[in-house]
């Protein structure tokens, strides 16, 4: 089967030194992939420069939820299908929102249990509902990737595993950045450790165990 | 590795002595007299007149203007500086067009107006629109160019412009776009006020003749009256009330005084008027037409813009240093942490009046009092200019973390606030200097021979060609001012620092979708 992503030997930063040293790495469709490692070792860089390089298949939940206060949780969930309507049409719902449309964002809204906020200004949210506010967004936009920045290190791990699942069924490649391991192996197939900006470990989650990936966190909160 | 510039190494303590230096040289230069025959008899009577404001004075069709063309100009200047700001940092030819627009005043914007459309409210409201736009082009710029982009990064591919900027640029700075543009409505006000002062229907235009038939008790009331209209700007005039004043605006606007078809004068102003002498009714193809052109306009540049522009430079820079010595006084006074809540009461009060108190009717009164120098002049712009750096000064030092144990009095003026200020009060001087500059050049009208003294003696013998040169003078003089005190700026490192009043640009703002205004490092595409 062809892959849905491939990275060959790609080395990326911010205009300075490499954060990325040396990454190769394929995904196949259908797979859910948990990126994990002690902050800073480049998995928001590695999410994002997927995201570059396939960004007309994917859909990006950055790691700050990225919403705009002013706008209401319906349009900043209706933002991710502005692609898919005249410009016309997308200033008509900015003013005036179409049923269709109010039922379609309702929908996802519902999965994720945000369903009572939906003409809530996205600033007023705590932090746990913008978080769902961007999972329901990428949700939408429902292209076959999804690229979550640790999509649910704001919610609890009852509420974090039901979004996770959603957001599973919804697409069909899944990469998610996670430092919460025991999340990261209950929900992903293959785990990817990074350590300083290199893949040090690549294997399918079935073969690991929380104690032996506990070692390459060592000073951070578990 | 510093980068070579043509001046020698700058530090806090060169700029200033380079500054002061410079006054003290135009000092000479300057005509300081008081020629006044009675100055304090004068001005006694305008302290009885203070005293006993005359309110049946107030005329309240000037007051409903007032506000209309303000209203209008604002409205239209906003609308224009939004478009264009949209294209700022993409097109060259509209940030010069922006330049130009900003850099000429609206007093010289109403004066060229009156040419086409005579004393009618299209010239009060062009006059104000047309400076305006430009200096909206640049806050509106800047504002777009600071936003949290991090939700128009994660936009679906293929998202179309409009939709995009209508859903993830425009509403994260709708809130900063409407502070600001109702702060200008208020600088509106003033700057349609001193449009009264050469003819317009305004308070001004009342004010004017009270002023010079020394009617200060008739004048008082209609300051005071205008004092409460500024005062009460937040009450009156929120984004939900502008569209609906607008509006109004529209219907109670005054019948032009006219001076024929709008259409005709266009045509006789493009065609004739501003077409130099040399140029008209000559053909383009001889080159004695071009050699009488090129006399002509080093006849203008010798005779006007050379002097006018020494006049005004000499001004500016007096003024400028003496705005700089009231703002170092001022600013302790107006601080709580000299003089606790006093201090806080008496900045209120001080920038309410400085707001509200235009420095051309400041200089238009002292002119009165003292007689035609430069002196009245510099009084004004260093009082206005001053007081507002000593009030930004003040607010600044409150903030100021302190050590507990630190001193008191002069002491903590000496050797804590002032030293700690001083970058932010350069930056703050080198961004009025501009903004000074402009004010010297526009009161040659009042008889001073800066550069608006040429102009309007032009205007007035209407040699519209010759006013027309003028006026590029008066733009290119701004604008060199306004990239050399960039330039002076960021070599001091002081260019990030706040530099404008319009005090709540951005607190109100609701907070960010969780924190993401450190949004730039993570929200950019890193490069592979």
């Amino acid at each position: 089967m062809a892959a849905a992503i491939t990275l060959d030997r790609v080395s990326a930063g911010y205009h300075g030194p490499p954060v990325l040293h040396d990454i190769t790495l394929s995904v196949t469709p259908g797979e859910r992939v948990a990126v994990i490692g002690r902050s800073g070792a480049g998995k928001s860089t590695l999410l994002n420069t997927i995201y570059g390089r396939y960004t007309a298949h994917a859909a990006l939940i950055p790691q700050a939820s990225a919403l705009v206060g002013n706008l209401s949780v319906f349009h900043n969930v209706f933002m991710g299908c502005l692609d898919r309507h005249s410009t016309l049409y997308n200033l008509r719902t900015l003013v005036w929102p179409p049923a269709a449309e109010i039922a379609a964002v309702m929908r996802v809204l519902e999965s994720v249990g945000l369903e009572e906020k939906l003409f809530v200004k996205a600033g007023e949210l705590s932090g746990g509902q913008q978080q769902r506010t961007s999972v329901a967004r990428a949700m939408l936009n429902g292209r076959p990737i999804v690229l979550g920045d640790e999509p649910v290190s704001a919610l609890d791990r009852v509420q974090a595993g039901d979004v996770l699942r959603v957001l599973s069924e919804r697409h069909e490649t899944k990469i998610f950045a996670m430092h919460d391991i025991r999340l990261a192996l209950e929900h992903s197939d293959r785990i990817i450790l990074l350590e300083g900006g290199r893949i040090i470990l690549d294997e399918p989650s079935s073969h690991l165990s929380y104690e032996r990936l506990l070692p390459h966190f060592k000073g951070e909160l578990q | 590795m510093r980068k070579p510039g043509f001046l020698p190494r700058l530090t806090y303590g060169s700029v200033t002595q380079i500054f002061l230096l410079a006054a003290v040289v135009a000092l000479p230069f300057a005509d300081l007299s008081i020629s006044a025959v009675h100055p304090g008899a004068e001005f006694r009577r305008l302290v009885a007149g203070i005293l006993a404001p005359s309110f049946s004075a107030i005329e309240l069709w000037s007051v409903v203007w007032t506000v209309a063309f303000a209203v209008l100009g604002v409205v239209a200047g906003g609308t224009a500086g939004l478009i264009l700001a949209l294209f700022f940092d993409r097109s060259r030819l509209v940030r010069l067009a922006a330049a130009f627009l900003r850099s000429v005043h609206e007093l010289f914007w109403a004066l060229f107006l009156m040419q086409i459309t005579g004393l009618s409210p299209a010239t009060g409201i062009l006059a104000i629109a047309l400076p305006y736009a430009g200096i909206f082009a640049k806050v509106f710029a800047e504002i777009f160019e600071e936003a949290d982009r991090s939700a128009e990064n994660v936009l679906p591919h293929h998202t179309a412009a409009l939709s995009r900027f209508a859903f993830a640029r425009f509403p994260v700075v709708a809130q900063q776009l409407k502070t600001y543009t109702l702060y200008r409505l208020e600088c509106g006000m003033r700057s349609t006020l001193v449009l009264g002062f050469v003819g317009l229907p305004t308070i001004g235009f009342h004010l004017e003749s009270y002023f010079k038939e020394a009617h200060y008790a008739e004048a008082t009331a209609l300051l005071l009256c205008f004092y409460v209209l500024i005062g009460t700007r937040r009450l009156w005039a929120r984004p939900w009330t502008v569209p609906l004043l607008a509006i109004a605006s529209l219907f109670v606007l005054p019948e032009s005084t006219g001076n024929g078809s709008t259409w005709s004068n266009m045509v006789r102003f493009f065609g004739h008027d501003i077409v130099p002498v040399p140029l008209r009714s000559s053909s383009l193809w001889h080159g004695e037409t071009w050699a009488a052109f090129g006399s002509w306009a080093w006849r203008i540049t010798a005779q006007q813009i050379g002097p006018g522009t020494v006049k005004t430079l000499i001004l500016a820079q007096i003024a400028l240093i003496a705005a700089g010595a009231v703002a170092l006084l001022l600013y302790p006074i107006v601080s709580r942490r000299f003089l606790g809540r006093v201090g806080h009461y008496l900045g209120r009060a001080m920038l309410v009046v400085v707001r509200s108190t235009p420095e051309y009717m400041l200089a238009y009164l002292l002119l009165q009092l003292m007689g035609p120098s430069m002196l009245p002049a510099i009084i004004a712009l260093s009082l206005h200019n001053g007081a507002i750096i000593g009030y930004l000064l003040g607010r600044q030092s409150d903030q100021l973390a302190l050590r507990v144990d630190a001193p008191k009095g002069a002491n903590l003026y000496f050797y804590q606030t002032t030293p700690t200020l001083y970058g932010q009060f350069l930056a703050y001087l080198l961004y009025r200097w501009e903004l000074i500059l402009r004010e010297s050049a526009i009161f040659g009208i009042l008889g001073i021979k800066t550069l608006g003294y040429y102009v309007d003696a032009a205007i007035s013998e209407l040699r519209i060609d010759t006013a027309a040169l003028l006026l590029v003078g008066v733009a290119v003089l701004s604008m060199s001012v306004d990239a050399f005190s960039r330039h002076l700026r960021r070599r001091l490192r002081i260019e990030a620092l706040p530099v404008r009043l319009s005090a709540d640009r951005g607190s109100g703002s609701p907070a960010p979708a969780t924190g993401s205004y450190a949004g730039a490092a993570h929200a950019q595409q890193p490069v592979a």
